[in-house]
C-alpha cells in the first residue's frame, strides 16, 4: 500500500519511539493514523501494518476488534459521535441522539446513502462540564442545543 | 487571554491551573516566565530519596480514582534493578463525568512534562510515555508541539542543564476503550495488545511497561509534582486536609447553573461547591442525587450529602469515594431508573469480557434495567438487580466489575420507590421499538 508522505513519516517515527524489540507497541497508533487517511481499517491495511512491524496479522486483527474507534467498514466523511452518557443524558444528549437519527434516517454506526455522514452513539467523551457534547470526526462541539445540532448536520451535508 | 471553557470561580485555589487563561499558556516561554522548569533543576540537585520524601510530605494522593499515596507508590520502584525504568502518564480520561486532564494538557502541557521528568529523576527513568485517549486527538498535537519545543530549547534530551540526567518524552494514542484507563490494561494497550488487565501483584512499579519497573500516574497527579518540589511538600499539604494534600480539579456537571472545571482545595464543603461554585441547581429545583467522583462511585441522596466535605475520608465515611473528580448533580426531576440503566449500558459496553461475573453480570443487569424502563419490569426484578450486583462485588480481576455493581446497588437501595413506581406503570403490550440500530440493542 502507498500512503501520503506525512503518514509515512509518522509510521517511521512510531517504529523508533518504543524500546528495541517492542515495535508491536506501534500497532494502535499506526492503525489510528492510517484509518484517518484510508477511511477505515481494510484487510490490506492490516496486512501492510503487520508486515511493517513484523508480526502476524492475527495480532492486529485482535486489536482492531477490541477498540471502538477502529472501524472495519466505511464511516461517513463526517462521523458524528453523540454522547448519551450520564452528564449528557441529564442535559439533553439522548434527545440530540434521537433527533439526529430521525433527521438522517440512520442509526448507530450507519451512514447516509451518499456517504457524507455517519452516526455513532458514544460513551463519555470527556466534555461532561460542557454537556451535551458531540464530536464530528475529532472536533468537539460543546453545549449543543437542538438548533446547533441541526446546523452541524447541515454543514456536514455540504459536499466540498 | 486564551479562551477558557468556563469562567473561573473566585472560590478556587489555583495551583495546578494557575496558568489557565494566560496568553499562549501552552508555550514554553509562558511556562518559563511563570516558574516553569524551576522544580526539575531543583530535583536534579536533590537526592532521589529526598525527591520521593518531598512528594510523601505533600500528602499527594493519586488523582485517577483510587487515591493511592503517590510518594509511597514511587518508593516501590526497585531503583537498583538493572532494567530500564519508565514513566507512563494515564491520560485515558474516560470515567463518565470527568473532563479535567484534558484542560491540564491543553493549557499547560509543560507542567505535565516537568512532572514526568521529576518522576524520572526520582526513580532513574529515562523515558516517559503519555497514553492519551483516542478521542483527544487535538491533545496529541498540543503535547507533541510542547515536547518538540522542549527538545529544541534543551529542556528534554540528553544531559539536561549540564547534569547527567537525560529524559525522553513521547505521546501514544489509545483508540476508544474505557478499560484501557485501568493501569494494567493500559500497559497491555501500550504494548500493542487488547486492553485486558494483568494479574497483580506484581504491580507496575515492579513489573510494568515492557516488563520493566514503571511509575504510572494520572495526568493531574504528575501536574501536582512541579509545584510540590518548587514550593515544598509541606506547602502543598497545607492546602488540603490532614491526610490528603493540595487541591483537586473538580468537574461539575449535570443540573447546575454554572457547570465547569474548578480547582478546589481538598476538604471543600460539598454544599458550597454546588451552590456557590456551581451556581446552584437551575429553576429552583432541589438536589435529588449526587455522584462524587465519576459513575463508578456509589450515588448519594440529598440527605446524605448534608455536611459532607470533598475529601477522601469524608466520602469514605459516607460509604462512597472521592473517585476521579467527576461530580454529577441530579435534580428532583431525574429518573433514577433511567440513570441506573444508562450507567449499566456503559459498563456492559466497556467490560473487557475476561471475567464471567463482570461480562455476564453487566449484560444481564442491562437487560433487566432495559426491561424496567420499557415498562415490563416485575417485582422480583428489583431484588434480582441488587442480588446480581452484590454477586459481582470482589469477584473480578479488575475493579470494573465493582465499578458497575456499586452505583447500581446504591440506586436500587436508595431509590427503590422509583423502581416500584415503574411497576405501577407496567404495560402488558410490548412497546414499539425503532428498528434503527443503537449502541446496544435492548435484547
Ligand atoms: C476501569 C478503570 C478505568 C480507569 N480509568 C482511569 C482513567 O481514565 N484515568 C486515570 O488516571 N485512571 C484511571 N483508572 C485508575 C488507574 O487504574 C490507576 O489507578 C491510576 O491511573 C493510577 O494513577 P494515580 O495514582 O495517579 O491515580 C481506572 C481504573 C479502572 C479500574
Ligand atoms: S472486571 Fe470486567 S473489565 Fe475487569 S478484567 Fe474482568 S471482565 Fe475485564
Ligand atoms: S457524559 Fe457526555 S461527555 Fe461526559
Amino acid at each position: 500500500m502507498t500512503f501520503s508522505p506525512e503518514l509515512e513519516e509518522k509510521f517511521a517515527r512510531l517504529l523508533t519511539i518504543y524500546p528495541e524489540g517492542r515495535q508491536r507497541s506501534a500497532v494502535v497508533p499506526m492503525l489510528m493514523f492510517a484509518q484517518d487517511e484510508v477511511g477505515h481499517v481494510t484487510p490490506e491495511l492490516i496486512e501492510e501494518i503487520a508486515k511493517r512491524i513484523g508480526i502476524p496479522t492475527v495480532q492486529i486483527e485482535e486489536v482492531v476488534t477490541y477498540y471502538s474507534m477502529l472501524h472495519q467498514k466505511p464511516m461517513g466523511k463526517y462521523h458524528v459521535q453523540i454522547c448519551t452518557n450520564v452528564s449528557c443524558m441529564l442535559t439533553g444528549g439522548t434527545e440530540l441522539w434521537e433527533r439526529a437519527c430521525q433527521k438522517l434516517g440512520i442509526g448507530h454506526l450507519q451512514r447516509t446513502g451518499d456517504g457524507q455522514i455517519s452516526l455513532e452513539e458514544v460513551e463519555c467523551i470527556g466534555a461532561c462540564s460542557w454537556a451535551p457534547a458531540l464530536q464530528v470526526n475529532y472536533d468537539f462541539h460543546h453545549n449543543v442545543t437542538p438548533e446547533k445540532l441541526d446546523e452541524i448536520l447541515e454543514a456536514c451535508r455540504k459536499v466540498n | 487571554m486564551t479562551k477558557l471553557y468556563n469562567e473561573p470561580s473566585p472560590l478556587e485555589t489555583r495551583v495546578l491551573t494557575k496558568r489557565f487563561g494566560l496568553p499562549n499558556s501552552a508555550s514554553l516561554d509562558t511556562y518559563l516566565a511563570t516558574d516553569g522548569y524551576v522544580a526539575i533543576r531543583k530535583a536534579i540537585e536533590m537526592t532521589q530519596d529526598d525527591v520521593i520524601n518531598e512528594v510523601k510530605a505533600s500528602n499527594l494522593r493519586g488523582r485517577g480514582g483510587a487515591g493511592f499515596p503517590t510518594g509511597m507508590k514511587w518508593g516501590f520502584v526497585p531503583r537498583s534493578s538493572p532494567k530500564p525504568k519508565y514513566i507512563v502518564v494515564n491520560a485515558d480520561e474516560s470515567e463518565p463525568g470527568t473532563c479535567k486532564d484534558r484542560l491540564l494538557m491543553e493549557y499547560d502541557p509543560h507542567q505535565l512534562i516537568e512532572g514526568m521528568m521529576i518522576a524520572g529523576r526520582a526513580v532513574d527513568a529515562k523515558a516517559g510515555y503519555i497514553y492519551i485517549r483516542g478521542e483527544y486527538r487535538y491533545l496529541i498535537d498540543i503535547m507533541d508541539k510542547a515536547i518538540a519545543e522542549a527538545y529544541q530549547r534543551g529542556y528534554l534530551g540528553k544531559n539536561l542543564f549540564g547534569s547527567d540526567f537525560s529524559f525522553d518524552c513521547y505521546t501514544h494514542t489509545g483508540a476508544g476503550a474505557y478499560e484501557c484507563g485501568e493501569e494494567s490494561a493500559l500497559l497491555e494497550s501500550l504494548e500493542g495488545k487488547r486492553g485486558v488487565p494483568r494479574i497483580r501483584p506484581p504491580f507496575p512499579a515492579v513489573v510494568g511497561a515492557w516488563q520493566c519497573p514503571t511509575i504510572l500516574n494520572n495526568v493531574e497527579t504528575f501536574c501536582a509534582v512541579p509545584p510540590i518540589i518548587r514550593d515544598g511538600g509541606a506547602a502543598f499539604a497545607a492546602l488540603g486536609v490532614p491526610k490528603a494534600g493540595g487541591t483537586r480539579l473538580t468537574c461539575l456537571s449535570g443540573h447546575l447553573n454554572k457547570p465547569g472545571v474548578y480547582e478546589l482545595a481538598l476538604g471543600f464543603p460539598l454544599d458550597k461547591m454546588i451552590n456557590e461554585v456551581g451556581g446552584g441547581i437551575p429553576n429552583g429545583r432541589k438536589l435529588k442525587a449526587f455522584i462524587p467522583g465519576g459513575s463508578s462511585c456509589p450515588i448519594l441522596t440529598a440527605a446524605e450529602c448534608e455536611g459532607l466535605t470533598m475529601d477522601y475520608d469524608s466520602m469514605a465515611n459516607a460509604k462512597t469515594m472521592l473517585g476521579s473528580g467527576g461530580v454529577v448533580v441530579m435534580d428532583d426531576t431525574t429518573d433514577m431508573v433511567k440513570v441506573a440503566l444508562r450507567i449499566m449500558r456503559f459498563y456492559a459496553h466497556e467490560s473487557c469480557g475476561w471475567c464471567i461475573p463482570c461480562r455476564e453480570g453487566t449484560a444481564w443487569l442491562r437487560k433487566i434495567l432495559t426491561r424496567f424502563v420499557d415498562g415490563m419490569g416485575t417485582k422480583q426484578d428489583i431484588n434480582l438487580i441488587g442480588d446480581l450486583a452484590h454477586n459481582m462485588l470482589g469477584r473480578t480481576f479488575c475493579p470494573l466489575g465493582d465499578a458497575a455493581a456499586l452505583p447500581t446497588i446504591s440506586i436500587v437501595e436508595k431509590f427503590r420507590d422509583e423502581f416500584e413506581a415503574y411497576l405501577a406503570r407496567t404495560t402488558v403490550s410490548i412497546p414499539v421499538q425503532s428498528d434503527l440500530p443503537v449502541l446496544q440493542p435492548g435484547m
